[in-house]
């Protein structure tokens, strides 16, 4: 009886350390990038690292998203003999939603893991206890970079992803199903609000890449120094961030797009 | 990979994300078309603006002159105070008419401007005098009722006197 609310009593204060742990990470994250950005190779080798080859996995999903998406909502909206909107439907379900939070899912799989595993295995081989010793602050050098090249990389992979997912359904839609192209676009064009779907979408996009990015360097910092720890810690990325994009991306719908 | 093509492959990336941005802004949502500044503010009061928003679009003749601004509440004569921002480029007659339509059959509804004869324009901060509310469907169906209602009573009327005759 005691025992078990000792167990809920310390659970509880971990939960607290560990949410001041993460603070700190972030607010020393943030310290360090000036010093990041006076690094400029550095910065941009972490956006190729991110960004670029991720860019296959993106523009591939971006496209099957948007084949789907033309193809089911026709098949929804010609009951109601509104098949001339399927444009304006893939378009808002791919710039307002699908295009952050699957980007920031695909993104957390595979640019996330890379981020933990190869700091998980810097610290395992003792590499960033080393450069601690060369009195070179590893955060500045090594976490602050891939931190700026997950932000800015973040919100490009998104935006192609919804590029591709339109074209995509125009593929499908016009080519193959044969709605009228002319309607196709210009009912798209005369609904979709560029500051309040696209820049929204864009908004939604920088904070997951935060999120991600920020739980990938956590996760790979904080491992145990171990070959066992960083396969748990890549894991845990995958899980931890995808979870943190998912309740977010409900907060920020409700906070952009509650009332028309 | 040399840092050089490095520094090539990431500027391809973001030059291709900004070409992705702009095919949205302009190709797939509303940036090209009407938007831009230089219009002047026009009032107008309906009784009743049904379903119109804010952004709904101003048109005449079909073509998009403008855009809703704000609609509030006016206080002192409880009609709806509809303020739009119109073209610069576009007049209307001192007496020209607003109607609140719809577009299509299910579509988001609209205000109508249908220009006047007047020789004088509206100009900057004008209302509109001459208004016509939204169609509410609850005033139709009485409307439709009350008629029947009328031709069933007039129809009664003479094969009654009839019959007693």
């Amino acid at each position: 009886m005691i025992g078990a609310l000792a167990t809920v009593g310390r659970t509880a204060l971990e939960t607290l350390q560990a949410f001041g742990h993460h603070a700190f990470f972030f607010v020393d994250l943030l310290r360090n990038v000036p010093a990041a950005l006076r690094r400029p190779y550095l910065v941009v080798g972490q956006i190729h690292a991110i960004g670029n080859l991720s860019l296959v996995i993106i523009l591939s999903s971006g496209l099957a998203v948007g084949f789907v998406l033309a193809l089911q909502m026709y098949y929804a909206l010609v009951t109601y003999g509104a098949a001339e909107s399927l444009g304006l439907i893939v378009n808002l379900s791919l710039v307002r939603e699908l295009g952050p939070v699957v980007t920031a899912l695909l993104f957390a799989g595979r640019a996330g893991t890379s981020l933990t595993a190869e700091i998980g295995l810097m610290k395992a081989g003792e590499q960033l206890a080393a450069m601690e010793m060369m009195a070179i602050d590893p955060k500045s050098r090594v976490l602050a970079p891939r931190f700026l090249g997950g932000i800015i990389s973040m919100p490009i992979l998104a935006i192609l992803f919804s590029t591709v997912g339109i074209l995509g359904a125009y593929v499908v839609a016009v080519l193959l199903i044969g709605v009228d192209a002319g309607n196709f676009w210009s009912i798209m064009q005369s609904s979709v609000d560029v500051k309040r779907d696209v820049g929204n979408g864009i908004i939604k996009s920088m904070v997951f890449g935060i999120i991600c990015t920020f739980v990938a360097l956590y996760q790979g910092y904080e491992t145990q120094a171990t070959p066992e720890g960083v396969a748990y810690a890549t894991t845990r990325t995958v899980v931890i961030a995808s979870l943190g994009i998912l309740s977010m991306d409900f907060v920020l719908t409700a906070l952009m797009f509650s009332t028309p | 990979m040399g840092k050089r093509s490095i520094e090539i492959l990431v500027g391809v990336f973001v030059l291709l994300g900004m070409l992705g941005l702009v095919f949205l802004a302009l190709k797939a949502a509303n940036l090209g078309s009407f938007n831009t500044g230089d219009t002047y503010p026009l009032f107008a009061r309906f009784d009743n603006i049904g379903g119109l928003k804010v952004r709904a679009p101003v048109r005449s003749a079909g073509v998009t002159v403008g855009r809703v601004v704000s609609i509030t509440l006016d206080t002192k004569t409880y009609q709806g105070l509809v303020r739009m921002e119109v073209d610069r480029k576009v007049e209307f007659p001192r007496d020209s008419s607003a109607r609140i339509l719809t577009a299509g059959l299910l579509g988001d509804q609209y205000v109508g401007l249908e220009p006047g004869a007047a020789e004088k324009n509206l100009a900057a901060e004008d209302t509109i005098k001459q208004t016509q509310s939204a169609v509410v469907l609850e005033s139709l169906i009485g409307q439709f009722l009350f008629n029947k209602a009328a031709d069933a009573g007039s129809t009664a009327a003479p094969s009654g006197g009839g019959a007693k005759k």
